[in-house]
């Protein structure tokens, strides 16, 4: 094994490689909510609002994501129901 | 034409003020009328950095309420008489800036021929940062090869495109340029540091320059001289090649490669 060989293996699993990686995720996650309408985040707010005087949920039993392409943009809002209510 | 420059980054520490008192230096070196305006009000720096701290009488948030008129907080640099240094308040708290004061401040400098205003961004993304980039043309986004940096950067472009002024007016957006600062290539080599490359995968900017990690930059902020007028300094030069880059010289990118030292040459480095 040359020495140069050893420094290409190294440079596969080095920590700027993993730092990388992980930017690329998260930076193209972060990206989609780039565009996300600003009402939102009050949108949810006010959702829980109007269920919990139905059902009992907790905070974290909604959430809302809004999603773009060329064609559409979709708002998809999300339920859980507790356990029990069935 | 004024030209309004800002340079911001979203994260702290990175080499804003640094840069902003480099290329504003580099500006009026080479014969154009700068100003360099502080936007960090309550931890003001770059009077420090510039090394105009003893003459700081008026500063920003004077000019806004009319406390002061421009020209009279308006310092010159000592060292070339085409810049000007625009202090920011230490004492007043942030939001003492408005959209409408730091509007008025620059159409107020375009009319006094200032060609090139360069806006030193506070950290974060707050009242502070928000109207150093609102009324900007180009944006130097200042970024470090290291994770959280270039996070922070990528959240900046976001806003940039659509908080400023330009997008909110459908104008042609913000030109925005990467500068990549605190670089180390001895690092980059045996995989510790992001690579030049890399980061540009990431954040798909046009590289406007890569400025080394480097002793020089602390010695020159010691004595309150910009780090471009330390020539011999590898800071000094990655600086001055932005200035002429930016003014449109076609100078070829220095420091992404080590020095090619003893060792250098007896590994070939490729
Ligand atoms: N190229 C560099 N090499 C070494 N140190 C640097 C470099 N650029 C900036 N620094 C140091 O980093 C620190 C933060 O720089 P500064 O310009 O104040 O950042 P910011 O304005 O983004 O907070 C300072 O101590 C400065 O001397
Ligand atoms: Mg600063």
């Amino acid at each position: 094994m040359s020495l140069l060989d050893y420094f290409k293996i190294t440079k596969a699993n080095s920590t700027a490689t993993i730092a990388k990686e992980r930017l690329q995720i998260l930076v193209a996650h972060e990206r989609s909510f780039k565009n996300q309408p600003s009402y939102l985040p009050q949108l949810q707010k006010e959702l829980l609002q109007v269920i919990q005087k139905y059902v009992n949920v907790e905070q974290d039993a909604i959430s809302v994501n809004f999603e773009q392409d060329e064609h559409q943009e979709t708002l998809e809002v999300n339920i859980v129901l507790p356990e029990k209510s069935r | 034409m004024t030209r309004i420059i800002v340079v911001t980054s979203g994260k702290g520490g990175v080499g804003k003020t640094t840069t902003s008192a480099a290329i504003a230096m580099g500006f009026a070196q080479k014969g154009h009328k700068t100003a360099v305006i502080d936007f960090d009000v309550g931890l003001r720096n770059l009077d420090l950095i510039m090394g105009c701290e003893r003459r700081v009488v008026y500063d920003i948030v004077n000019v806004i309420f009319g406390e002061a008129t421009l020209n009279q907080a308006l310092i010159r640099d000592k060292h070339c008489e085409q810049l000007y240094i625009l202090p920011a308040s230490q004492t007043r708290d942030k939001d003492a800036l408005s959209q409408e004061g730091v509007g008025q401040i620059l159409e107020e400098l375009a009319a006094k021929d200032f060609e090139y205003v360069v806006c030193d961004s506070p950290a974060g993304i707050e009242k502070g940062a928000h109207l150093a980039m609102y009324f900007a043309d180009d944006a130097f986004v200042v970024t470090n090869p290291e994770v959280a940096s270039v996070r922070d950067s990528d959240r900046m472009l976001g806003i940039l495109s659509s908080k400023s002024r330009r997008a909110e007016q459908g104008l042609e957006p913000i030109k925005e340029y990467l500068l990549l600062t605190r670089y180390s290539p001895e690092r980059v080599r045996i995989g510790e540091m992001l690579s030049v490359a890399d980061v540009q995968d990431i954040l798909s900017l046009h590289l406007l320059g890569v400025i080394p990690e480097s002793k020089s930059v602390l010695t020159a902020s010691n004595s309150g001289m910009p780090v471009i007028l330390d020539e011999k300094s590898d800071a000094g030069q990655a600086y001055a090649d932005i200035v002429a880059r930016y003014l449109g010289e076609d100078i070829p990118h220095r420091f992404i490669e080590e020095k090619k030292g003893i060792f250098g040459k007896f590994f070939g480095s490729k």
